[in-house]
Formats: C-alpha cells, structure tokens, sequence
C-alpha cells in the first residue's frame, strides 16, 4: 500500500495542458510538445520544492492548516517574489471552469466598484488577542467547566453504546487507564482490557463530586420547583452544559421515578416539567441518550397514554402534555431507532394496539393517536387514515348520544380536532384535487365534511405561501421548530388548572396558533409561563418537591429510615404496581402484563457521601429492564457479556 | 536556496559561510572578528578566558584537512577583498603567510581547493562544503564550469555502472541478506536505506531517468517508514539538473551515512560482497557509508529502530565519548532572611517546616562541589547584581512551599488560552517567576501581558527621570510612570512572523526571534526593541535565552546554532553541523552547554566553551521541535512531529526511553521543578503527565552497556503516563512549571 502511494508520488505532475494554457496567458503562442514536457517536469518538481519548505512554515507556525503566507514564505526564502493577492484566509478560493475541450482552474477575481467600498460603512474592528485563564486540572483531576470539552465526547457515547464490542480506540483506552488511575480503580482493568482475550466492557465508576452533586440537587430542584425563572435557567443548563455526562443515569431516573410517581398523584405540572427535563437532555449537543431511554421511553410514553394525568380531567389541559410527549417519542425514535432496538416499531406496535382495543379510554386513545401522528405522516398514511371511519363513528356515538359524561365529550372532542389537525395536510397531499364533501364523507364517514373543509384550507394556505406550508409540514414531523409553540401551549394550558382564569380549556384555542404561527421565537412562550407560574402558585398544594411526594406515596416508595436523614436516599420496588405507571392498565390487558421485578434502584438524591452509593449505582443500566412496555418491546440493550456478568445480582 | 538562485552569492559578507566541520568537530568561526568569547560582562579583564579556545583552535589547525578548510575560508575572503579577515584569520590559525598562496597556486592545478574555495562563495549559505567530501575519493575534477555546485558534491557519482545492473545488484543484496541468520538480518537491513538512495541518485545524476524510476518504484516500499519523508523529496527528484540546489541531496553527499554494525555482521556483508565481486555497491559502502563497527553481539531490530531515523544514521559512537560537565553550577551563597517567614509558614498547617531541614541539607550539600559540574569560571558569567539577589532569596522562599510532586501528587493545570488569535499564536514564553507571559504571532508582533496584579509600567521618559530624588529608597518604584500602566504591552519591530521567544532570568528583557532573520532584544522597562541581531539571514526558528543571563542562542533555517551576548552584535560561537534547519535551541542548566533540535531528526550538545559538539542523539523520526533540561541538568527530554518524547541520559550519551501517546507534533515540553514529572504539550489538544521519577530509577537498574552503547527500550509508556489532559480544541504551544509545582499550559484557541 505505501508502495503505492509513494508510487503516485513519484508520478504526480502538472499535465502538459496547463503548460500550455499557461503559456498561452503570457502570450507564447506555440509551445512545443517537447518544451511542454520538460517545462512541465520542471515546474512540478519546483513546486513540489516549495511545498515542502511551506510546510516548514506551517509547522513553525503551529498550525495544521498550510496558509497562502507559508507559500509566500516558502518563496521568499527562494529568493523568489511572493505571489501577491492570495490573502485569503481560509481556502483559496479555486473555480472551475471547462469549455472548448478544456478544462481550468481559476482564481475569481471580480471587479470592484471603488465608489462601493468607498461607501460601505466600515466593518467591525475584529476583537483583539486576549487571554483567558482557566483550570484544565485540579490535583490531577479535569474538572467538567465549559472551557473544558466534555469527558465523552457524543460520538464515543454513541460508540459506547450502540457498538460496545468495538475495539477501544488508543486515545480512548488510555484515557479510560487514566480515569481509573484518578479514580482508584485498580491498575488492572485497565490492563485486562488491553490483552484480555475476552473484551470486557470497562466498568466505569459513578462516582460524583461534591460540586456535582450540589449542582445535580440545585437543577433538579429547580426544575421541579415553583420558580419559572429558576426552572428556565436550569433547564437552559441541562440543554447546554457540556459537562453533564456523569451526571445522566441520575438525571435519567430521577425523571422516570418522577413520572412513575406523579402520574399516580396526578400531579400534572410536575409531569410537565419533567418533560421539558427530557426534552432539554435531548437538546444537549454533547449528551447521547441511547443508554437511558430504557428509562425515558417508559416515562415519556406514560404521559402520552395515561389515562388520567390530572386531578380533574375535565378542566385541566393534560392534553397539551399529551402533544409534548408525543413530540418527544417521536424525536427519539427519529434519533435513537436503528434496526437492533427497533424502538420506532415497536413504539408503533404499542400505541396502535391500545387504540385498537374497544375499551380505551378517550385520554388514552387521544395519546395513541398522537403519538402516532408525532411519527410522520407515512405513519399517518398506513395507520390512522384507514380508522377514520370507525373513529368517526365513534366520536358520533359520544357527540351525539346520550350525554353520557362530560369527560367523554371533552375527550371526543380533543380526538376529533386532533384528527383533523393531523390527518388534513396528509389527505391535502395524496388526495386528488376537486375536494367532494360527500365524496369526504363515504370516504371517511362522520369527520368527512369537517376533514374536507380542513383540507380545503390546508390547500388555500399551500397555494399562498409555499414555504410556510413547507414549514408547517415540518412542524408537524418535526419536533425541533414546534418546540416553543408547544411550550407556549404547554405552559398556556398548565395555566387553565385554576378554573377561574378560564373556564373551560377549549382545544381549538390551543391548537390554532400551530399552523398559523411556525416556530415562534421563544419570547412568547416565556411570557406564557410566568403566566403558568402564577397558576402554579396559585394551588400550591399540588407542586411538592419530588422527594416528599415520594415518601408520601405510601404504595410505591418507602424511605428508607436506616440508611441515613442526611442524604434522601429513596428505595423504589421498581415495576412493582403496573397501575402507577400506566393508568390505562386495566383496560389493555396486553400491556398491563406486570413483571413485578425484584430489584432495588437507588435514587441518590445529591449526598455528601456517595461512595457508599456507587457499587449499586452503577448497576443502574442493566439491572432495570422497562416494566411497563415490557410486552410490546422489551427493552434490550446493547451489552457486552462481560458487563451483564459484572452486575451484581 | 542560495545555489538555485546562482546569482545573489557574493553580495553577503562572511559571516554566511558555513564550514561544514569535516566529522562533527570542534570546528569554530569564531566569527571571523577573531574575537573570541568575550570578556566577561562587567569586567574587561577575564581576557584569558580566551585562551582556551584560541589555543584550540590553533592546533586544530594542524590537521591537515582543517587546514584545507582554513584555506578554503582565506581563499574566499581574500576573493571578496575582505583583507583585514584575512590577515586576523591568518594570524589566528597561525598558517604562514605564503601558504595561501603557494596552496592556490598548487590547487589551481590539480582542481582541489581551488574547486572547493569557488564552490564556497557559490554554494554560500546552502551547500556546506565538507572536507569529508574531498577526503575519501580521489577527486577528477569533472568540472564543467557551469554547475560546479554539483560536480564537486556528485563527483563520486562519477562511476558509471550499467544502469540495467542496478537493479540486479539490489536485489541480490536483497536476497542474500534475507538469507542470513537472523541475528545479523536486522543489522544489515540498515544497509538497504543509505544504498538506495545512493543507487538512485547515480542512476539520476547519470541521467537514466527511466531506470532511476523503475528502482526507485520497485524497491522504495522496501524501506523502513520512518523514511518516508526523505523518499518523498527523492521521489519529486528524478533529473540531473534538480540535484543542484536540492538539500537533502546534498546533506546525503556531504555527509557519510553512519552505520553501527557488529564485527561478525560487517565480516558476512564484505565476503558477500567480494565473492560476489560486486564492485557498485562495494565502492558506494566505501565511499558514503561510515561504518561504525563495534564487537559484541549484534543487535536487535527493535534495538537498531530506536535509534535510527536520523537524516544521517546514528552518531558515532566517539560522538558522544566527551565528557560531559552535567552538573549544575554551585549556588552562590546568599544569606537566608529567615524573619517573617515563619509566621506564614505556621500557618500552613507546618508544611514548610517538615521542608526547611531538608532545605539546609541540600544547601550543605551544594557547597561540595558536584563531580559532574564544570567550574564555576569554566564560562564567563555575569556577576550577580543586588536585584538578582533579591530574586534567588524569592525564589528559595518559594521553593519552601513548593509542592511535592509524584504519581498520587499530580499537579494542577491551569491553562492560559489566547483567544482570538485566529491561529496566529507561533510563540509563548513564561518568565521564571510566573508573573508575565509573552506571546509572538504570525502579524509580526511581540505581546507581553502581566498574568499577576501588578500592571505593567514602563520608565519615565529622560526629562521626568532628572527630576526624580535618586537617593531615595523607592527610587525604583519612584522611575515607573503610573500613566502607562496596562495589563499588556505589545512590541512592534519585526517584519514577519515570530516563532521564539524567550525571557531574561532577571526580567528586564525579552528575545524574540523571526522569520525576518533577526533576533530582536527588548527592554521590558521602557517597552523597546533594544538591539536587532542580524547573522541569520533566514528564518530564525527559536532563541533561548541562558540561564544566567547575558548569553543567548538561535537556531535558524541557515542550518547553524548561534551563540551571542547581549552586548554584541555579531555572534560568539556558530555552531554548524546540523543537515538541516536548527529548529530548536535550549540552554543548559549550567549555561556550559546548549542542545539543539533539527530538522535531521538529530538532537546535538554543543560546548559553549569551544563550540564542539559533544553529543549526538538520534533516534527521532521526525523534526524535533521541543526539548528540556531536567533541572538537576543530569536528562534531556525531546519531543518532535512524530509525536514522541525521548529522554537522553546526558552523562552516558543514551536514550532512556521513548514516551508515546501523543497523536501530533509535540510543542511543548517542561520537567517539574524538582524533575518528578515531566509535562508534554501537543497539537493533539493534550496535555500528558509523565513519570519522571520513574522513568529516571530504571535506569539506573538498569545495566549500562556503555561499551556499546547499546539500549534496550522497554515499552512502558503506559505505565509512565500519569494524566492525559483534553483542552478544547487547543494546541498546546508552551508549558512552564511554577516555582511552586503549579503546571501553567498555553495555546491559542482555534475554532
């Protein structure tokens, strides 16, 4: 393989043909064959000269990128004039050009208007060299500060868990040798991994420190707490903190037991703050979350489908939570799903069969059809289009029968404008055009005249503007733009919870500011929470920090009064009672199917001493498989045979 | 260089020629002014200590090839009419009169000298006109007037063999040395490199073009890769006429191949080769290879690999048979005020007093002079002033409360980030006391910025200093202008990039050294450039300051060291004998020698006293472009592109050990205060602690077969590298440890 490259080395020259072109430019006009050959050796070699001393420069320089100026240099130490004009920066600024059988480089050089420079105002003075000091270590230990890059980059998180059989890059596995080193792990793992016949995945440490853990209490804290303002900057750290890695597996079950618990006490506004937790996990560029949906997944898709999120369904907006979290599901199967976890299937399997089944309740069907709709709209095309007929049906059956409760009719409600709102811009684009109400209507049954009329307008609306149809459609698959219009929503009807602002939370106001207003600025939704906020604080009694709504929830959680009232340390019984993480259980028999699985999870809330957490700690990831999608899809994650050996049982 | 641009030659004055020493010898110019090392500062009658080398250098002169080497330096001085050299140079070789003469007339005849004392005025600066090139052939002058450059450097590749043969010979050799046993295999597979290149080049130079290429592809992926950017620059070579001027042809004439072969393995090549009456490669072993033949067992390759890769073989093992003064000058007493120290020192939980009795230990033990250290007037050395003074007591007192460093005890980083450079960062130098850090960029500019509190300030202008009260004890404070004081000062002078920079000890100036061929020296009290030192007409890459002041070296594109004294304008010493670019220079500890790294991928010792070089290492396979002096002067740590450090045993002349890890060029590399830990920055982002200690206490389990110099590298770099540390995406360019074991790192971002 050298051989070959020194090969094309030896070989590479300029052809014949710039030298002609070349000469052409200077106005020799007939240049022989044989001239060109030895000009065009000649000139190689020279310039293959200069190179070489330009890289000379380039390396005095410190610097990886060879620049015009080391050419110029590179020339000057020839004694040969530097080519004057290159000043660019960043690349030269090469075109090409081919035409009358030939083909060129050239350098673009465009005329220039004197009176135009002259007139343009300046341009920003460029910021002056400065200097910034900062702790790349403390006693030998990197601490995690944003000057710092993370300790994992994404891609090695990535690497980690979806390929942990991969030979361990050389950077890497000193870097694993030298955290263990700094940690106290013993030498020796760091050498089994090397020459170890049997690749055994790294036992990594949790172990956090003090400032970590203080940091961990205060975010959570104020995530879940009852200042807005507080909560925003939190929740801005979790979305941009390079450093958080570490600190994951606690985030992630802190938001799982969180929701586990919340939904029981239907404790609505937590279980949105949770969300937005997720959702600012998800948006950090420098965290990858593959290892942990094990436990978001459950979370999140117990606040699409549960049947009751709230104390009084029938004034309190849990179906903008709904919305949230469908969005949610779909961003991490959009990023997380491959063809070994199979998530977005399976995640469809899930949400299709509840919605299937006679029995669910409009909240939970609701959510499936969300959830669904959140997908895409193939998904849309394969699953929901062909049921409109039979949901529409039933919708009639509650609409217009015996007013049998206000919760169902609100519930049929929010379905049916869910439906339209979702299905509209799919039919708009496979439906042929004259739009026939009672074509609408065989077609689709009792929602084909309002259906018709939606894809009417989503047609007018496509004709006028192009690209914000364009948008709109994004918004509608993609969960990135619509995260601030939801937010406004979300945080719009949290508000509602106090009846006397608002009377009865109509979905169409919620929804209506969608399609019209595409990815709002976030302002807005700020100012919609302080609004929140207030409603918040208004019924004070529902928003208990986590912890003590753990101990008061005498069915799922005991503390554990012999470890320690210093740290709140919370032993769970995970998966114990089916019916607190999904509410919808006993109606859909297939998912209730509840493995009570005997295994203790340590939440550590932040403590001083957390060694005596770690072993258990780090049997976190392996040790809880889901409880609740059990049925459907059973969460399995990538481990090397070797760490499931390692956790102790 | 020079030779492509035939024409610029003669314009320069002498100071440009470079002699090239005919085997690494004490060859030294003393810079023609025949003033040789200076009389020490502040005194004007240490005149003796010139003695010394000037006796040197007269019976050096003895030998008769430095006696062709003189000539050829007369002859060409006396061409540019430069008399007044002349006559001092002659004077100080101690040639007679006539014999410049007599020896011209004589040479004209035979082409010898003559040929040589032309080329030196056409080749100049570039082509080093080695005594070693005329010793060994018998020289046809082949002249041709027109390119006498080549003629005189290729005149060995006079022999024409049948360029079909070549490759039959190669491949002959090939195949018997893959026959041989395989303890002798490894040895002579060094023979292969140096060979083919030899055999290339004949093949060029008698332009067989095609041949030269069919050789070239066929057997270039034979050789070893540390090789491969030398064979890039053979492959872009493949006409007679871009031999002229072509560098690393040139090092490879001038300059024979060293090799290090056991007798037995030596014995096997010369039968093969006389049985086989294969003459071609015969002649071309004779001729461009050294042969350094040892008895004992032959060596392994993984033995031979450690310490090849050189532009030129290994050293000579006589190369590194001087004696070295390694040790580190005795400190010169200076009373202890140990008054208001104790308070503090109570205060930090007795930690300074479980020190203090060590101190005194070592103090006492300072007094008995070190074996290893030269003595104290070896070199002239600047008297010590009150200010400098106050500075030592400084530095003993916070060396009391300096942190012991070791593997469970790894010091903190903190790491000083330029922003907004735009990759324009090329230099950064600390001074010893930690309280200002200077960068040198790309846009000609030197910056000084104050990392502690106090501002910096410049002196007042004359007529304000006159009307200061100079009686007064705060007259120093009393001299700086409060109106100027800033955080950073920047220093505008030079006209292109600066790529070394370097502190005084005592603070009060700064070295910076440009692509501009200058070397500048600023004050750090009024903020100006004082002197601008011109002898390196190219690009210096590095200056360093000495330890002890007064003294400073540079090394540069030009190929030689330079030594100078801040009070002179022309350099005291011109260390040449590097193939290629000095790309870096370093002072010892005890200012008696001083290390440069090259481009040759050799690092070499040189003995500021008399200007020999008295170590070669080798054993780098890329440009090196870092080292550092263990403080107790006994080590040298080296890091280049490879991404390697090496630690040398300077004493034994051997390596240590290799420490790899790092991915890219390494800038940076630093020993802890007390040598424990050994901190490397690289372009990779990284910062990497190494255990010194440890690497140090093998060795000395270790047995040194100094006979043979032979080493044996244990791969333990793993076991050795204490902390690995990712900046974002910043390279790390300088690294300096605090008098207290703090780890100071530097680099410019870069997005």
């Amino acid at each position: 393989m050298a051989e070959e490259r020194r090969q094309k080395q030896c070989s590479v020259g300029l052809p014949t043909e710039s030298m002609k072109a070349m000469a052409e430019s200077v106005g020799v006009g007939q240049l022989q064959e044989e001239s060109c050959v030895a000009l065009s050796e000649e000139v190689s070699y020279r310039i293959k000269e200069i190179a070489q001393d330009a890289l000379k420069f380039m390396h005095h320089g410190k610097r990886r990128k060879l620049t015009t100026s080391d050419i110029d240099n590179a020339l000057k130490l020839k004694n040969v004039e530097p080519l004057f004009g290159f000043q660019s920066q960043e690349f030269i600024p090469f075109r090409f050009a081919s035409g009358g059988g030939r083909e060129l480089h050239f350098y673009e050089e465009r005329e220039v208007d004197l009176s135009d420079i002259i007139n343009t105002p300046l341009p920003r003075v460029p910021l002056d060299v400065s200097l910034k000091a900062h702790w790349l270590s403390i006693e030998g230990v990197e601490p995690s500060i944003p000057e710092n890059p993370p300790p994992a980059t994404k891609e090695q998180q990535k690497v980690e868990s979806t390929e942990p059989l991969k030979v361990v890059k050389p950077g890497q596995e000193e870097e694993a040798t030298i955290q263990g080193k700094s940690q106290g792990a013993t030498a020796a793992d760091g050498k089994g991994k090397e020459k170890g016949l049997i690749r055994l995945k790294p036992r990594s440490t949790h172990e956090l420190s003090v400032e970590q853990q203080l940091y961990y209490k205060e975010i959570t804290e104020a995530c879940v707490g009852s200042c807005e303002a507080k909560r925003a900057e939190a929740l801005q750290s979790i979305a941009t903190d390079p450093g958080l890695y570490q600190m994951l597996p606690r985030f992630s079950t802190f938001i799982s037991e969180g929701v586990r618990v919340n939904v029981v006490q239907n404790n609505l506004a937590l279980l949105i703050y949770l969300m937005r937790m997720v959702k600012a996990l998800m948006d950090n560029p420098t965290l990858y979350l593959e290892k942990y949906l094990h436990e978001l997944i459950p979370a999140v898709v117990t606040c699409i489908v549960s049947k009751q999120l709230c104390l009084r369904p029938d004034v309190d907006n849990h179906w903008a939570l709904r919305d949230f979290a469908a969005r949610l599901m779909a961003q991490s199967c959009k990023t997380f799903s491959t063809t070994t976890n199979n998530i977005q299937s399976r995640i469809t399997k899930t949400l299709t069969k509840s919605w299937l089944d006679e029995k669910t309740q409009w909240t939970t069907r609701y959510g499936c059809i969300a959830g669904l709709a959140e997908l895409g709209p193939d998904v849309i095309k394969t699953l929901i289009l062909p049921r409109l007929t039979i949901e529409g049906a039933r919708i009639k059956a509650v609409m217009d029968g015996p007013v049998v409760s206000n919760i169902d009719k609100i519930g049929a409600d929010h379905v049916q404008s869910l439906l339209l709102k979702h299905c509209a811009s799919v039919i708009a684009k496979i439906r042929p055009q004259p739009d026939n109400v009672e074509q609408y209507r065989t077609d689709y049954g009792y929602l084909g005249p309002m259906l018709c009329s939606h894809v009417m307008k989503a047609r007018t609306q496509a004709a006028l503007q192009a690209q914000q149809v364009n948008r709109t459609t994004l918004t509608i698959t993609q969960p990135r733009p619509t995260l601030s219009v939801s937010q406004s929503g979300l945080s719009g009807s949290s508000g509602p919870r106090t009846p006397s602002i608002i009377k009865v939370p109509s979905s169409l106001t919620l929804m209506s500011p969608r399609p019209g207003t595409p990815s709002q600025p976030s302002p807005p939704a700020t100012k919609y929470i302080v609004m929140a906020t207030s409603a918040g604080a208004a019924s004070t009694q529902q928003v208990i920090t986590l912890s003590s709504s753990q101990s008061a929830s005498s069915v799922t959680s005991t503390v554990p009064s012999a470890s320690s009232n210093l740290q709140p340390l919370v032993k769970l019984e995970s998966g114990s009672g089916p019916g607190l993480t999904l509410t919808q259980s006993g109606s859909g028999p297939g998912l209730t199917a509840s493995r009570p699985l005997q295994k203790y999870i340590v939440v550590s809330l932040p403590s001083s001493a957390s060694s005596s957490l770690e072993p258990k700690s780090s049997v976190l990831p392996t040790s809880i498989s889901s409880t609740q999608l059990d049925t459907g899809m059973k969460m399995e994650r990538s481990e090397s045979p070797g760490a499931s050996t390692q956790s102790p049982h | 260089m020079a030779a492509v641009q035939g024409g610029l030659v003669d314009a320069d004055n002498e100071k440009d020629i470079k002699t090239e020493p005919p085997s690494d010898g004490w060859v030294n110019n003393n810079a023609n002014d025949g003033k040789v090392l200076s009389a020490s500062p502040g005194s004007s009658a240490t005149a003796g200590s010139n003695k010394p080398a000037a006796a040197t250098t007269a019976t050096a002169a003895g030998t008769p090839e430095d006696q062709q080497t003189l000539l050829a330096v007369l002859q060409f001085l006396r061409k540019n009419n430069l008399s007044e050299s002349v006559e001092i140079l002659r004077r100080e070789a101690g040639l007679p009169e006539n014999s410049l003469e007599a020896k011209a007339g004589d040479s004209s005849g035979t082409g010898d000298a003559d040929t040589d004392a032309g080329d030196s005025s056409s080749l100049l600066s570039r082509v080093t006109v080695s005594s070693s090139a005329r010793a060994p052939s018998p020289k046809k002058a082949t002249a041709g007037e027109d390119q006498p450059d080549v003629n005189v450097v290729l005149s060995a590749y006079s022999q024409q063999g049948d360029p079909a043969l070549y490759d039959v010979y190669y491949s002959g050799l090939k195949k018997f040395i893959e026959t041989v046993l395989d303890c002798h295999r490894a040895e002579l597979s060094q023979v292969f490199y140096p060979l083919f290149v030899h055999m290339y080049l004949e093949l060029v130079y008698n332009n067989h073009e095609s041949e030269a290429k069919a050789f070239f592809g066929k057997f270039s992926g034979d050789q070893e890769c540390y090789y491969e950017d030398d064979l890039r620059i053979l492959s872009s070579l493949s006409k007679k006429e871009h031999m002229r001027g072509n560098e690393t042809l040139l090092d490879f004439r001038t300059s024979k191949f060293v090799l290090r072969i056991s007798r037995d393995s030596y014995q096997l090549l010369k039968r093969h080769l006389q049985e086989r009456q294969n003459n071609q490669i015969w002649n071309i072993i004779q001729e461009h290879l050294y042969i350094d033949i040892f008895d004992g067992i032959p060596r392994s390759k993984s033995q031979i690999d450690a310490m090849s890769g050189s532009l030129a073989g290994e050293g000579r093992r006589e190369a590194n048979k001087t004696k070295v003064y390694y040790g580190l000058l005795k400190e010169p007493e200076i009373e202890l005020p140990l008054d208001d120290e104790d308070e503090e020192a109570e205060n930090e939980e007795g930690k300074p007093k479980k020190k203090k009795p060590k101190k005194d230990s070592m103090g006492s033990k300072s007094k008995k002079q070190d074996p290893n250290a030269p003595s104290q007037t070896r070199i002239p050395l600047p008297e010590l002033k009150d200010s400098d003074k106050l500075d030592k007591i400084m530095y003993m007192k916070e060396a009391t409360k300096r942190i012991r460093l070791g593997p469970d005890n790894l010091p903190s980083i903190c790491f000083y980030t330029f922003l907004n450079a735009y990759q324009g960062l090329t230099a950064v130098d600390f001074t010893d006391d930690s309280s200002l850090i200077a960068g040198g960029f790309a846009d000609s500019t030197v910056r000084v910025w104050s990392i502690t509190p106090k501002k910096l300030r410049k002196v007042k202008s004359a007529a304000d200093l006159n009307v200061i009260d100079k009686e007064s004890d705060d007259v120093l404070e009393r001299i700086m202008d409060e109106k100027t004081a800033s955080e950073s000062k920047i220093l505008y002078g030079h006209s292109g990039p600066v790529y070394g920079i370097s502190f005084s000890p005592d603070r009060n100036y700064l070295l910076s050294s440009s692509e501009d061929g200058t070397v500048r020296l600023w004050s750090l009290l009024t903020f100006t450039c004082l002197v601008g030192y011109k002898g390196h007409n190219y690009p210096v890459w590095d200056t360093h300051f000495s330890p002890h002041g007064y003294y400073f070296v540079s090394g540069g594109h030009d190929r030689v060291a330079r030594l100078w004294a801040t009070d002179h304008y022309q350099p005291l010493r011109i260390f040449s004998g590097h193939l290629a670019d000095v790309t870096c220079t370093r002072f010892h500890p005890n200012s008696n020698y001083l290390a440069t790294g090259s481009s040759d991928r050799t690092i070499r010792l040189w003995d500021v006293l008399n200007g020999n070089c008295v170590r070669i290492f080798t054993g780098h396979k890329g440009p090196i472009h870092t080292l550092a002096f263990s403080p107790n002067g006994k080590f040298l740590a080296s890091g280049a592109t490879d991404g390697r450090v090496l630690l040398w045993d300077i004493g034994h002349g051997l390596m240590i050990t290799e420490l790899k890890g790092h991915t890219d060029t390494i800038y940076s590399l630093k020993f802890s205060r007390d040598s424990e830990i050994l901190a490397s920055g690289s372009m990779d982002n990284t910062v990497r602690l190494w255990d010194a200690t440890k690497a140090f206490d093998d060795l000395e389990t270790d047995d040194f077969t100094a006979a043979t110099g032979h080493i044996h590298l244990q791969d333990n770099s793993l076991e050795l590298l204490l902390g690995t540390y990712m900046t974002k995406s910043t390279p790390v360019i300088h690294l300096h440890f605090t008098r207290r074991n703090l780890l100071l790192a530097a680099g410019a971002y870069n997005p």
